[in-house]
């Protein structure tokens, strides 16, 4: 349809376009964009969410809070960026580079997700200290920080199994990953220990890094939940809680369980606060905090440091007093984990 | 004739530059509505994704990219709207994955052996929806959609440990590939571009050839323009159906294959999703051109790369997908906007060189 001339003109376009790109790519020794080293100069803090972003009530908000303390007692200043769904390596790869290269040290990973990233950029910049949270990355200015979710969410089966009516209890992970097995195996065990009839009913939202993003989704679930009698659900699954949370508490003598943060303190929570039996604390915020006051002391923290039930690192939230009639029978449960009596599962 | 020709070219170059001015007024007025300032967010783009390493990283993400607006590409051509991309590319890489991960030969076997499985896989899946077409009369944009979720629920099933995966601390993912199978790297600095742009460049070439110089893209066209007609002049429609199913599936298997030979040398958990949905927009924005799908992948490339670094600036970080999205309309309302004022004009010229004809013989009337 085209004339000979329009064919020709868009030709020779094109070969102009391929040309152009074609010594956009050759002149690529031009100045790059981390050239400038970063390192000694510290700016302060990076901190790189996972999805969800600092507002998420939960895991991205305890690794906030730790920063905020940092910036009120030490001093410090702090920049935080967040994941987008669906991203590749190379954007966390990109995000981890521009804060280290823009002079931030620590640049934390919150997430398991930054492990591969955090590898690759640490080697990059050796004179900036990283931390990752939830994962085990070796390197000599790595500080990999983990924590006794299955220790945590055994206590949350405790309390679960105890305020329970129906003896029909239920967990709803994000995805369904290692990591959150092991909400779900400390859960189902501490369930099963306290009332060997309770029947624990175990589902995930999808295995992408999208159910951590996806409160629709959560709230289905829980209401399906609820549906067959399910009186406590106990959900883990960042910023997807919240919609579980709303439909537990939609319900009468129904409770939820929170994870990571201390849920019934989250203003975004508010209006739901009356449902949250407790919440599985996972205190990010304290690691946190633990490495930027070592990199504010000029001691970076490396290697593995896992926080554990007996270090304070996980913990049941008391607020609300929900949970105080039956506070005898926790602490029973937390002594005999911290001296060893009881070995909690890391997998279903 | 001559001059009929300069509106057309001026009419070729108005559709982009109308898309892109209105796709820069559009962003503005989002970015100035979120109280800050546009014209520093354009600047920093055009700084920080000019750099050198920017630019690696925009080929390297452009290349997946590209491939998938082929694989979508080739679809629209016929009238097929192939959805299914996202989930052929992921199936294909996952079993590709698998195979590549059980195999250690030397590499110049390896390396065909995995892009071929994941081709065979991708266009298996594809299949499907096409058989489904031809046979049950299915929409594929149903068909497609569904196979999305069906295949990554089968991946998801064989993603476990102790089935087709191994566990490498939270991450799950199948064996990782033999040294021998990972691509060649072209070595700039300070990071390499991947090879696999090379495949990428062939396939974009074959697209434009078979598509365009052969009989069978011919009658493939012939289809997507008008079925009734393909028929009457003896193509079978069905046969091309499936025909163009398969191709676009084994297209969308090489989607996968620049991560998984040269960055992760592993399907896993963190296995990259998406990028199908990405071709579509791609293809619209290149308009199916081999050439101007290269341009619609390095142009998201670019955008991709810029958005880091804008939450940087303290921008809002859904202001680069904001622009994608406006991008993408005004591209599409552009062309459908020129290609009507074209038409109009021509109808116009049409009727006055008839008039002036008409004219010409009442004067030759009288003058008789």
């Amino acid at each position: 349809m085209k004339g000979p001339l329009v064919r020709r003109v868009s030709t020779i376009t094109a070969a102009g376009i391929t040309t152009a790109a074609l010594a956009f790519t050759l002149t690529a020794c031009g100045e790059s964009s981390t050239e400038s080293g970063g390192g000694s100069s510290s700016k302060g803090v990076g901190l790189a969410f996972d999805v969800g972003g600092r507002d998420d009530h939960s895991f991205n908000e305890s690794a906030a809070r730790g920063l905020d303390k940092a910036e009120k007692e030490l001093g410090v200043k702090g920049k935080m960026m967040t994941a987008k769904n669906g991203e590749t390596e190379a954007e966390r790869e990109q995000r981890l580079s521009s804060l280290a290269d823009a002079g931030y040290n620590p640049v934390i990973g919150v997430g398991f997700n930054y492990a591969k990233s955090i590898e690759k950029v640490a080697k990059d910049f050796p004179k900036t200290n990283f931390a990752i949270v939830d994962s085990v990355v070796q390197g000599p200015n790595v500080d990999s920080i983990t924590f006794g979710e299955h220790e945590g969410s055994y206590l949350a089966g405790v309390a679960a199994a105890l305020k329970s009516k129906t003896n029909k209890v239920g967990f709803i992970g994000g995805v369904d990953n290692e990591l959150i097995k092991k909400f779900q195996a400390g859960f189902e065990q501490g369930a099963k220990a306290t009332n060997p009839k309770i029947e624990v009913t175990s589902e995930y939202l999808g295995s992408s890094d999208k159910g951590f993003n996806d409160p629709a989704a959560a709230k289905d679930k829980a209401k399906g939940m609820l549906d067959r009698d399910i009186d406590v659900i106990y959900t883990a699954a960042g910023l997807s809680g919240n919609g579980s949370i709303e439909a537990v508490s939609g319900k009468k003598d129904a409770w939820a369980i929170g994870v990571d943060s201390d849920q019934y303190q989250q203003p975004g929570l508010a209006k739901y606060k009356d449902h949250i039996l407790t919440s599985v604390v996972k205190n990010v915020d304290v690691a946190v905090f633990d490495m930027i006051k070592s990199v504010k002391d000029g001691k970076p923290l490396t290697g593995t440091h896992p926080y554990l039930l007996k270090d304070g690192g996980v913990s049941l939230a008391t607020s609300g007093g929900f949970i105080d009639d039956i506070k005898a029978k926790i602490e029973e449960a937390k002594k005999s984990i911290v001296d060893g009596k009881v070995q909690v599962k890391t997998t279903p | 004739m001559k001059k009929f020709d300069k509106n057309k070219v001026i009419l070729g170059f108005a559709a982009p530059v109308l898309a892109i001015v209105a796709a820069l007024v559009l962003t503005s007025i989002i970015i100035a509505a979120t109280g800050k300032d546009p014209f520093h967010a354009f600047e920093v783009m055009v700084d920080y994704g000019s750099k050198s390493d920017s630019q690696v990283w925009i080929i390297n993400k452009a290349t997946p990219y590209y491939l998938s607006a082929l694989a979508v590409a080739i679809g629209f051509r016929m009238n097929l709207f192939n959805i299914g991309v996202d989930g052929q590319y992921r199936i294909a890489a996952f079993f590709a994955a698998v195979v590549g991960g059980a195999l250690t030969l030397p590499g110049i076997i390896q390396i065909p052996i995995i892009i071929i499985v994941a081709m065979l896989v991708g266009a298996l899946w594809a299949g499907i929806a096409g058989l489904l077409k031809t046979t049950r009369g299915v929409s594929e944009v149903i068909s497609t959609i569904m196979l999305n979720a069906i295949g990554a629920s089968v991946i998801a099933y064989f993603l476990k440990d102790g089935r087709l995966a191994e566990k490498e601390g939270n991450l799950v993912h199948t064996p990782y590939l033999p040294d021998a199978a990972h691509f060649f790297e072209i070595p700039t600095t300070p990071k390499p571009i991947y090879g696999f742009v090379v495949v990428a460049a062939l396939a974009g070439i074959a697209y434009w050839f078979v598509l365009g110089r052969t009989r069978f893209g011919f009658d493939l066209r012939t289809v997507g323009q008008s079925e009734s007609a393909a028929h009457a002049s003896g193509v079978s429609v069905k046969r091309m159906v499936i025909t163009a199913m398969l191709l676009s599936g084994a297209m969308a298997g090489l989607v996968g294959m620049p991560t998984l030979l040269g960055v992760s040398y592993n399907y896993g958990t963190d296995f990259p999703t998406g990028i199908g949905f990405t071709g579509i927009a791609i293809a619209l924005l290149g308009r199916n051109h081999p050439i101007g799908m290269v341009a619609g992948a390095l142009l998201w490339g670019f955008l991709d790369r810029t958005s880091t670094q804008l939450e940087f600036e303290g921008y809002a970080q859904e202001v680069v997908g904001v622009m994608q999205g406006v991008i993408v309309l005004c591209v599409v309302i552009a062309y459908e906007i020129v290609r009507r004022y074209g038409l109009k004009m021509q109808q116009r010229k049409v009727g006055e060189e008839l008039a002036a004809q008409a004219r010409k013989s009442d004067k030759a009337e009288v003058s008789a």
